[in-house]
């Protein structure tokens, strides 16, 4: 057993990179000011704040007067996708319609529906993946319904790689087949990990995913898109955001982002056959199944589902031999309901494991859990009989 | 609701017990029977598809039994 915890969750926070806890320390002395001001401490906030911007756009490839630092990545979904929708809703004919695939995170899901405008969805496949035939198969369903209205479609969502089995998107195929309907791509499972593709209107991205602090979110809006504010403005430094600006998180998560991009291209293939190496062995587990796409995946996730097993004995079992890890079933959401994502793809939601990997992760504790996991499953099935 | 050769009350159950109810019986009906799974459980609606493609039996659907509870029909075919 091992001695010392695993964090295998990095998929839902990854912990501090060193890079963003040095400057966090760094500029909580010298970013507190109001970056709008001008006198001296003011202007140096605002220094920092200008750094941050220009070390993320760098990151990312992006322009700098397309980064927008918001309070979490689930705001800059809301603002990046609203305000998509907001651009193209009021003008032309046809009833504004968002479009976004059945595996979006629930922060896209949640976005969409609270607009009380028809929102439809794009079926995947059995590995998570959002084909451009159906893509487009829904924008057309849309535009030339059998039945009723027509609609336009104002935005499709589809988000680079999935946060919950790993697939990734080739997102600049689907812009190019979505022609003039803009998409909003959220990357806050990718960023940092992948590079960022093209093909986007606007982005959503999340610090604490990458290493960076919790509380800095990145909005990306491509230069030229329609994009309006969906929510009430305020008066700061960039006018796609609001609020006071964290200047010390921002730029500790510029700091993260910048250290995590120039370390992956050691460590995304380190993780990439660690995690192959889980999937071999996942699989040899009787009825163990494992989802999502096998070669188009994040470096640094995976995930399986035990047949006949209860997803919340299992994460406390694991918990309990000293390994953290998240978990898509029912019995473990506080909804009672299973991981939208898993159903929509049709594979099994119980007894269902998500393993992210940190960049401090030991391999040796990876393949202590897979050393006992045969056993655990055993046992726990033993318990019910089976 | 369409008939079935077993019916399994399931009503109570969480995740995964109806699954595991149903591979305790399908074995009581004869290859091409059906068994009906009755549960309140959400993921029994995904579940049990998958439980069909995982050992190679027959999902025919789901519909409701007279208490409107769901009810998924699989049909045994090995």
């Amino acid at each position: 057993m091992s001695t010392t915890r695993a964090h295998l969750d990095a998929a839902s926070s990854e912990p501090l990179h060193p890079a963003a806890r040095e400057t966090l320390l760094a500029a909580l002395d010298h970013g507190w000011a109001d970056p709008r001001r001008l006198h001296h401490e003011g202007r140096r906030a605002r220094l920092l704040l200008d750094n941050a911007r220009e070390a993320v756009a760098e990151s990312l490839d992006v322009r700098p007067d397309e980064v927008t630092f918001t309070a979490s990545g689930t705001e800059a979904v809301h603002r990046g996708l609203l305000g998509l929708h907001r651009g193209r809703g009021t003008s032309g004919g046809g009833t504004p319609t968002l479009v976004h695939s059945a595996v979006e995170h629930s922060a896209v899901l949640h976005a969409a529906r609270w607009t009380g405008d028809p929102v439809r969805e794009v079926p995947v496949t059995r590995t998570g993946r959002v084909t451009g035939e159906a893509l487009s198969g829904v924008v057309d369903e849309v535009l030339r319904p059998a039945g009723g209205p027509t609609g336009r479609v104002t935005v499709a969502a589809v988000q680079h790689a999935n946060h919950e089995v790993g697939t990734v998107h080739d997102v600049a195929g689907l812009a190019d087949l979505l022609g003039d309907v803009p998409l909003f791509v959220d990357a806050c499972a990718s960023t940092g990990r992948l590079p960022l593709p093209r093909g986007w209107a606007a982005a959503a991205a999340s610090a604490h995913k990458w290493g960076g602090p919790a509380g800095v979110g990145l909005l990306l809006v491509r230069k030229g898109a329609r994009w309006r504010n969906p929510f009430p403005a305020d008066d700061r430094v960039d006018e796609r955001g609001t609020g006071f600006e964290n200047v010390p998180a921002a730029l500790a998560a510029a700091a993260a982002l910048q250290a995590v991009v120039a370390e992956r291209d050691t460590l995304g293939p380190a993780q990439a056959a660690l995690v192959d190496r889980v999937r071999a062995v996942a699989a040899t587990v009787p009825d163990v199944e494992v989802v999502g796409d096998p070669v188009d995946r994040l470096p640094h996730l995976v995930t399986f589902s035990c047949l006949y097993v209860d997803g919340e004995a299992l994460v406390t079992e694991l918990d309990r031999r000293g390994f953290g890890v998240a978990s898509g079933s029912a019995c473990t959401a506080s909804t009672l309901r299973p991981s939208h994502v898993l159903a929509a793809m049709g594979v099994l939601t119980h007894g269902n494991v998500r393993l992210s990997l940190a960049r401090d992760t030991d391999p040796g504790q990876v393949e202590e859990l897979l050393r006992v996991l045969p056993e655990v499953v055993a046992t726990l099935r033993g318990r019910v009989g089976l | 609701m369409s008939p079935a050769d077993l019916e399994l009350d399931c009503r109570e159950m969480l995740c995964p017990m109806p699954v595991i109810e149903l591979a305790r019986h399908v074995g009581d009906v004869a290859v091409g029977g059906t068994v009906a799974v009755v549960t309140r459980d959400a993921a029994a609606r995904v579940d049990v598809p998958a439980w069909c493609r995982m050992r190679g039996h027959e999902y025919v659907g789901e519909d409701a039994a007279d208490d409107g509870v769901p009810r998924h029909v699989v049909r045994r075919l090995a």
